[in-house]
């Protein structure tokens, strides 16, 4: 076979890579041990960043994505996919994290959103995740190319709630699709502000065309569960294991309880002596201006 | 016919919706308990280090190994392919050591090298259309070990193996999981 005559970057070898990933959990690393940690842990990957969003949160400001190099050192230090995120509409750093080798971009709210308008992301070889609180949402995101779909879960705050509305929401309005006459899916593409064709293909279909995993406020092994037996194919875990106070154990057990999310006493076994889980942050008490999910609608 | 998929992680969903529509029960399998229920058994794509770490700590590479070298079917596709060899350039993981081969990792680049191709497969009368992600290829085969397809190195011009079988295993480097075409998974469930 002459592989110089293959295609690169097409749906099915980018929406194929996050099938790859399922039952998985995808962690956050700031530096190289971070990353070798998280490996070694069993993630299926990891985001490589220069603050968890704890920190982003609170260092406050305008949110840029990473310095290259700490990019750079992270995607050479291990051998599983190296992801990395770029502001909302930003198409630039989108264009240097793929020129720095990044196997997914996360185009994301914990970041300062520069336009109003997402990425073109069928421009790109490399493929893109993105943030969703509902079907409408993640419907937008996937014909902008999107290949991967994640809860808009309030990061850095520990606190699940929110991802679970969101998986939800999207659970609830693909069923409702699926009972929907075929001459009432129009009407049902308006309200969801969502293209006909794949508000059409999900009704059909009766689940999102690509992978959704759960994102924001994942901290326990429990949650990490919750996100699992409510619909979702995978975990990421932002600030949850290198806020906590023992990371390499607490990666180990998310790992564990992602894959055994069904069998309670196994999920008993690893919730065992993992130490102090980060401090959260309750999402009444955040100020209207703080909630990041509410970015890049 | 039963036939089990390793459900520790990866798109072990995939492998069994196609094994059922080919008429087998698809079951996941996550324990030796469940391993011992099942005819033949899928090793889906996914992350290699991470299949390998759960199969470790939750006691399954024994189990694992005397059923397949007692003669049950197997087909590793891309991260299965890795675990059932018995090495891997650059990198130590656990393995299965059952298939002999030595796999490279990652052998055609990150995920921007990623392909979709048509390959020839020996025995086969069409090409199948295969779907490489960040996938392995062989870098050296044992004696008893058949090439059922290869492809070139675009450095070195050597022929690569990425569709290998040793008796009743099967190991592929790419996705047939991902297509609609079901030729390798009939013959896993033909093999003997």
């Amino acid at each position: 076979m002459n592989t110089s005559a293959s295609e690169r970057g097409t749906d099915l070898v980018k929406r194929g890579l996050a099938e790859m990933l399922k039952g998985g959990v995808i962690m956050d690393v700031v530096n190289v041990e971070q990353a070798r940690i998280a490996e070694e842990a069993g993630a299926v990957a990891v985001m490589a960043l220069e603050r968890v969003p704890a920190d982003i949160r609170a260092h406050g400001g305008v949110a840029r994505m990473a310095d290259p190099s700490i990019v750079e050192e992270i995607v050479g230090s291990v051998s599983i996919p190296v992801m990395a995120k770029s502001r909302i509409g930003h198409f630039v750093e989108a264009q240097v994290l793929e020129s720095l080798g990044v196997d997914y971009i996360d185009e994301s709210e914990v970041l300062t959103p520069v336009d109003e308008n997402h990425i073109d992301k069928w421009n790109f070889t490399v493929p893109f995740v993105c943030g969703a609180k509902d079907l409408g949402e993640a419907l937008r995101r996937i014909g902008e190319g999107a290949a991967m779909i994640r809860t808009k879960g309030e990061p850095g705050t520990g606190n699940v709630i929110e991802a679970v509305r969101h998986m939800r929401m999207m659970n609830r309005q693909i069923r409702q699709l699926t009972v929907l006459d075929e001459n009432e899916l129009m009407a049902a593409a308006k309200e969801l502000r969502a293209p006909y064709l794949l508000v059409k293909e999900v009704a059909s279909t009766g689940k999102l065309p690509v992978v959704n995993f759960a994102a924001g406020g994942i901290a326990t092994p429990a949650d990490a569960a919750l996100m699992m037996q409510l619909g979702c194919d995978g975990v990421f875990v932002g600030s949850g294991i290198f806020k906590s106070g023992d990371p390499s154990v607490r990666a180990r057990a998310i790992v564990e309880a992602t894959t055994f999310y069904q069998d309670a006493g196994k999920i008993a076994k690893v919730s065992r002596n993992l130490g102090e889980a980060m401090v959260g942050i309750n999402i009444d008490t955040l100020a209207p201006e703080d909630r990041m999910q509410d970015r890049g609608l | 016919m039963r036939i089990g998929a390793l459900a520790l992680q990866g798109d072990f969903r995939e492998h069994l919706h196609v094994v059922r529509a080919l008429g087998a029960d698809g079951v996941e399998v996550r324990t030796a308990d469940e391993l011992e229920t099942v005819d033949a058994l899928i090793i889906p794509g996914g992350e290699s280090t991470a299949i390998g770490r759960l199969a470790t700590i939750y006691g399954l590479i024994e189990p694992l190994r005397d059923r397949i070298e007692a003669g049950m079917p197997v087909l590793g596709t891309c991260a299965g392919m890795i675990f059932l060899a018995s090495g891997t350039l650059r990198y130590e993981q656990p393995q299965l050591g059952v298939l002999d081969v030595v796999v490279e990792r990652n052998a055609f680049g990150r995920q921007v090298d990623s392909f979709e191709a048509d390959l020839d497969v020996t025995g086969f009368a069409d090409p199948v259309h295969a779907v490489f992600i960040r996938a392995p290829w062989i870098h050296k085969v044992g004696g008893d070990v058949d090439v059922l397809a290869a492809v070139e190195d675009p450095e070195t011009g050597e022929s690569r193996p990425v569709f290998v079988r040793q008796g009743r295993i099967l190991a592929t480097s790419f996705h047939p999981e991902l297509t609609n075409d079901t030729r390798i998974h009939e013959l896993l469930m033909e093999v003997d």
